[in-house]
């Protein structure tokens, strides 16, 4: 009975497999593997980039990029007070500090940006227990993090570029 | 999925983002545009209030706490204070329940933790479904 089930399966697979159509389809396909991967396999990302990517429709067929670009854009300016808040050895402004990881917070949960917001929930915690030791650490981790997500990111769009450029050819 | 206009004259549902950050504005916006509402976008607490004194109102206030210049406790206690009877919906990342009890205490009409999904906004249009049947 197996041995039947498989021979009919065979001969369903020779008659309907279009290989023109999978060709065409790989680069869509190698997105969408890369995205699993970020999420599933790293957990760089979560399910809200799938939400995000959800809201991308013909009306606004960027929207993804341009609300990373956003996304890029204002996490640079809060690292960058983030930087200035630790410098100084003496005082250290914590509550300035969970202000901006607040936001920080806020803006990576949004496109999913699943472990820089765990380092900012960790940084957060440190701030507000004022410890400038587990501030400091939590800070190179961020850094660290979003450097991380910045790339693979790029990667990303690079690859939805070549595929759109692909289709249109 | 066509979107229910609510009110009897059949005009769209508005609605009020009042956030600082541009990510969230960008995302709320467009997830609430996507079901049919119109929307705006105040940058803190501040300017939503000085459009409520402009003579503007909306159906759905979508309000976040922690804003410079006048944060979203401030602004729904001022809202109120108007008279402002639209739907205003907290919404941050703050999860422990004595803040979040804050800020409902302002006089918010529901709270949710950020990020907005689309199950979130239907549920809160359902809510101004209601609101208006019952007008």
């Amino acid at each position: 009975m197996y041995l039947e089930d498989t021979q009919v399966t065979q001969r369903n697979i020779t008659y309907d497999v279009n290989p023109s159509f999978v060709l065409m389809d790989v680069d869509g396909l190698r997105v969408v593997v890369y995205v699993y991967e970020l999420i599933d396999g790293e957990g760089v990302l979560d399910e809200q980039f799938l939400q995000l990517q959800q809201l991308q429709d013909e009306s606004s067929p960027n929207f993804v990029s341009e609300v990373v670009n956003i996304y890029f854009h204002e996490s640079e300016k809060l690292l960058r007070n983030l930087r200035g808040l630790l410098l100084d050895r003496d005082f250290s402004d914590y509550k300035k500090m969970g202000i901006h990881l607040i936001q920080f917070m806020g803006s990576s949960s949004s496109i999913g940006a699943n472990r820089v917001r765990n380092v900012c929930v960790a940084f957060r915690a440190a701030s507000e227990q004022n410890n400038r030791a587990g501030c400091l650490r939590a800070s190179e981790l961020l850094e660290h993090e979003y450097c991380y997500l910045k790339n693979k990111l790029h990667e990303l769009f690079q690859m939805e570029q070549q595929r759109v450029l692909a289709a249109g050819i | 999925m066509a979107t229910s206009n609510g009110s009897s004259t059949g005009t769209k549902i508005t609605a009020l983002v009042v956030d600082d950050d541009r990510v969230i504005n960008a995302i709320h916006c467009k997830r609430l545009n996507k079901l049919g509402i119109e929307n705006h976008v105040a940058a803190n607490g501040k300017e939503a209030v000085d459009l409520h004194c402009s003579g503007k109102k909306f159906d759905l206030i979508l309000m976040d706490r922690d804003m410079p210049i006048m944060n979203g406790i401030e602004a729904t206690r001022e809202l109120r204070a108007m008279g402002v009877r639209s739907i205003i919906v907290g919404v941050s990342t703050r999860s422990i329940k004595q803040e979040i009890q804050e800020f409902m205490d302002s006089g918010l009409d529901d709270y949710q933790e950020k990020p907005l999904t689309s199950s979130k906004v239907i549920s809160i249009l359902h809510k101004i479904n209601c609101n208006e049947f019952l007008d």
